[in-house]
């Protein structure tokens, strides 16, 4: 009989345990999971890439819902177990279900450490753990405000660094006098605070908090000494725990954490523990190496396979933020029968310093420059006499017996068995067997294959030149990111080659620029279609097969599968007769939801799609067309009242703004286009966050361009300022043109701006009067075939059979 | 295995999809570039998405919601990402297009 294996935790350790348990028995349990956190089994380390933007969330998540249904196992999200009853053999979660087991692990994580002093309850007090807390400070970055990390510790300093690439004043207070002081001796603690100061964080040493001050929410920190520090929000990184209460309540041996042998038994034979919430030989573990060690012992303790041991080991720490590098390993405290080489660059900021005891490494700390990091590792693994190589020992392996300094030399002289990547214990021999037996070509295929450099993503560097090494001069690595995976050339090569050989269907490029696939994908499709549409807009036919569905459709798909619809409203502006129009159709449809969007439009939700071409024609005949709000196109432009209404305004901004909209709507660029023209320098138009904006002053308009407020938040950039109406839509329209026709699909303007330059825009679209009217021409002529409105000819009959099914099946012998 | 007519090939657009309702819910029915014909349920393994929305690239289709890869053949999630969706017999006589019914019963037990 199948036998109950339940599971209390969803993290890391626990998925992994899986992982190996579904390779050797995969039927031999019937597995349940309770996740307090409601979601899947996602990378925790990555959480800071995540925080500074570099990653999303998704790209985190280890095991996604298909994963958990396709090995049958019910996984309760945000289900915390409140209770173990170790005689019923069943655990309790606080949603009320019981579940019996016949082996238990758990696998409760750690709870962050929370200082008790005054405040520490204050809204706006937060610790960095899961994803919740990295939303949390995302919102709370918003403001852009001042921030105070408590900690300067690995997790603090990720947490600080994240926060202050998102525009956040940061602070980072630490108790102890030199920064990590946990794996950095003093003079890498040193460094270290030098180049966290440098990217304009401050940084506080020996700085003891007293109390976390505020009314109701936030203020700032007080120190022991008096001073306080501003703050709207705090962030807790002082250190983790073990999350042993549960089982301590269920009367299981605890002493730091969940009390295990070296095959993770608890104290009661039919429980098991792992993870940070475990203690092992007096051990409790925070990095994932060690825990990824747990995973394997405990896999093969439940199916009863190889008789696995956990054995202690030095874990190396690396720090995870971009442009610091740095690596620490095992021991490196002074002591009398202990030995240092140490190696010092001030001006290229690199210092090294390796511990020796007998003649072998107990200890290195990196800094600067840590390519070396895993052959000290492995030299200090096999406790290597290093006599022989003393002298040129710090220099790194480069410089070893002969070898040139070549970093491919170093990375072919590892053994084979020396460990790449940390996180997930893969070792060089594994990766190029790898490469070799399957036919491995690139960075995502080693990940996907032999989850080296998967998890924290530090060992990228080598796991590259080990791909080098293997396939030699068929190794490309990408110095042009291809546009996907059914060609090797990346966008700008593409639409380069489009005009150049004059390419003018999709099939033609995909032919003559020799495509992998036959027709493409879903990522270079709309891309191509779009490139086509931009650069031959009177002789190329739309493809709606490459476009996305909501493009195809014109309405935007809802996560269930309806639709939403938004009219268009010149400038956001709308009347009693459009306003009434809008409330029939939402009667007449029965639209569950009607909402103001951020574009000053509105917004109809749930709409069936069999619906769609019936809510238009009543629209129309209102006088309503598409608002494009589904479109890599123009969006909306939004106005404030301006110089008709306000008393501060200086021109008719509402006016500018309509004018703008009805000249370029319909038209199709890279990625959405959103506008706003603000009659005075209060902006209530909130133009300077946009992509492109205008603000009025009493002298003109000026315009601006390459904002954002959404992934990212980014003030624009001024292009200049101009004296008349007729002016300012000549230039944006201009700027706008020049974006179409240079960026690469998806790409927003302020991202296509960084690229190009902003000095390089401005002299096209300011300087030179030729080439601004050059495209504002082209612009002009590509409206006349795109200013078609595609809800009226969907009414029309157009696309018929994108709105309703083929036929219907089956429902007579149902009524039976 | 009884086929139930749903129409003609020539109803699908080349490189797309079209929805045959049944007491079930929704079947998703594609037309390659090749003008193959393969049936599988609307309903992506991943959160539900109707997969008849999406963009169809030789014998696959790319969910609109999510950006998951579904195998047209095998029902199957491809890359990185796991699951299945079910697959329905199809067959093409001249231009005419049939799906099998004891397929749709057999969810229903």
């Amino acid at each position: 009989m199948t036998e109950k294996l339940v599971i209390i935790g969803n993290g890391m350790a626990p998925g992994r345990m899986l992982e190996h348990l579904l390779e050797a028995a995969p039927d031999r349990y019937a597995v349940t999971i309770f996740n307090a956190e409601p979601r899947v089994n996602y990378d925790r380390i990555m959480l800071s890439p995540v925080l500074s933007g570099e990653k999303e969330f998704e790209e985190i998540v280890i095991h996604g819902d298909g994963w958990y249904i396709k090995h049958g196992i019910t996984l309760y999200k945000g289900h915390r177990i409140v209770a173990i009853d170790r005689d019923a053999k069943t655990v309790t979660s606080d949603h009320g279900v019981t579940e019996s087991y016949d082996r238990l692990v758990i696998a409760t994580g750690s709870v962050p450490f929370i200082i008790p002093v005054p405040g520490k309850d204050l809204p706006g007090v937060l610790s960095y753990r899961d994803l919740d807390d990295v939303n949390a400070m995302l919102l709370a970055a918003q403001s852009r405000a001042k921030a105070v990390v408590i900690g300067g510790g690995l997790l603090g300093l990720e947490a600080a660094a994240g926060l202050k690439e998102r525009g956040m004043d940061v602070t980072v207070l630490h108790v102890m006098p030199t920064l990590m002081e946990r794996q950095l001796d003093p003079a890498a603690g040193y460094l270290l605070q030098k180049a966290v100061e440098a990217r304009g964080i401050k940084v506080m040493t020996k700085a003891n908090t007293k109390a976390i001050v505020g009314n109701g929410k936030v203020e700032g920190v007080e120190l022991m000494d008096g001073t306080i520090i501003p703050a709207t929000l705090v962030v807790m990184a002082v250190g983790i725990r073990p999350n042993s209460t549960l089982a301590k309540d269920a009367g299981l041996e605890v002493n730091r954490g969940i009390v295990v042998d070296d095959r993770m038994q608890t104290s009661d034979p039919a429980i098991m523990a792992l993870g940070e919430c475990a203690e092992v030989g007096g051990h409790v573990y925070g990095l994932v190496a060690p825990l990824y060690e747990m995973a394997r012992v405990a896999a093969a303790r439940l199916t009863d396979g190889e008789d696995k041991r956990f054995v202690h080991s030095d874990t190396p720490t690396k720090l995870k933020v971009t442009g610091i590098d740095l690596y620490s390993l095992g021991d490196f405290a002074d002591g009398d029968d202990r030995e240092e080489i140490i190696l010092r660059d001030a001006s290229a900021g690199i210092y090294k310093r390796v511990v020796l005891q007998d003649n072998r490494i107990i200890g290195t700390v990196l800094f600067g420059e840590t390519a070396d990091g895993a052959w000290f590792n492995d030299l200090k693994k096999k406790a290597t006499d290093i006599s022989e190589m003393r002298d040129t020992l710090i220099f790194g392996q480069a410089f070893q017996g002969g070898v040139s300094s070549d970093p491919l030399a170093a990375v072919a002289a590892l053994a084979d068995d020396a460990e790449i990547c940390g996180c997930n214990g893969v070792c060089k021999g594994k990766i190029t067997g790898a490469i070799t037996a399957k036919g491995l070509t690139g960075l995502d295929d080693v990940r996907a294959h032999t989850k080296a450099s998967a998890s924290c993503g530090s060992c990228t560097g080598l796991v590259e030149q080990l791909l080098k090494l293997t396939l030699g001069e068929a190794y490309n690595p990408a110095a042009v990111q291809p546009m996907c995976g059914c060609t090797s050339l990346g966008h700008d090569d593409v639409r380069r080659l489009i005009k150049a050989k004059g390419l003018k269907t999709i099939p033609a490029i995909m032919q003559e620029l020799e495509w992998k696939t036959s027709c493409g994908c879903a990522k270079c499709r709309p891309a191509l279609n779009y490139y086509l549409v931009c650069d031959w807009p009177d002789q190329y036919a739309d493809d709606y097969q490459s476009r996305f569905i909501n493009e195809r459709v014109h309405a935007n798909i809802q996560k269930d599968g309806t639709y939403s619809v938004v009219p268009r409203m010149w400038g956001g502006v709308t009347s009693a007769g459009e306003l009434r129009a809008i409330a029939d159709v939402v009667d007449k449809f029965d639209i569950p939801m009607v909402k103001v969007t951020g574009g000053q439009r509105i917004d109809m939700l749930g709409i069936r799609k069999e619906d769609l071409p019936a809510v238009w024609a009543d629209l129309g005949k209102a006088g309503f067309v598409s608002g494009h709000a589904y479109a890599k196109g123009l969006r909306t432009v939004k106005t404030c009242v301006g110089s008709d209404w306000c008393r501060f305004g200086t021109q008719d901004s509402t006016g500018l703004g309509i004018r703008i909209e009805k000249f370029m709507w319909g038209s199709w660029t890279p990625a959405k286009v959103k506008m706003a023209v603000s009659g005075c320098p209060r902006n209530c138009a909130e133009a300077t966050c946009k992509d492109v904006g205008v603000v009025c002053v009493d002298s003109g308009y000026e315009i601006h361009f390459a904002g954002a407020a959404g992934l990212d938040i980014k003030g624009t950039e001024v292009l200049g300022l101009v004296k008349t109406e007729d002016e300012a839509l000549e230039v944006i329209v201009a700027l706008v043109q020049m974006y179409r026709e240079q960026a690469r699909y998806l790409e927003r303007i302020y991202k296509w701006a960084k690229r190009v330059g902003t000095a390089e825009i401005k002299k096209q679209i300011l300087d030179d009067a030729e080439k601004r009217r050059a495209y504002f021409e082209r612009f002009v002529f590509s409206q006349k075939f795109a200013q078609v409105d595609p809800w009226s000819e969907r009414v029309s009959g157009k696309d018929k059979h994108e709105f309703r099914p083929m036929a219907s099946v089956g429902f007579a012998e149902a009524a039976e | 295995m009884t086929w139930i007519a749903i129409g003609s090939v020539t109803d699908i657009p080349p490189r797309g999809a079209r929805c045959v309702a049944t007491p079930q819910g929704k079947i998703a029915v594609f037309r390659t570039a090749d003008d193959q014909v393969y049936a599988i349920d609307d309903h992506c393994p991943h959160k539900g998405g109707p997969l008849s929305q999406g963009i169809v690239h030789g014998a696959a289709v790319t969910c609109p919601l999510h950006n998951w890869v579904i195998s047209l053949e095998t029902g199957k999630a491809l890359g990185a990402d796991e699951g299945s969706v079910r697959t329905i017999p199809v067959k093409v006589e001249g231009e005419r297009l049939f799906i099998a019914l004891e397929a749709l019963a057999s969810k229903a037990a």
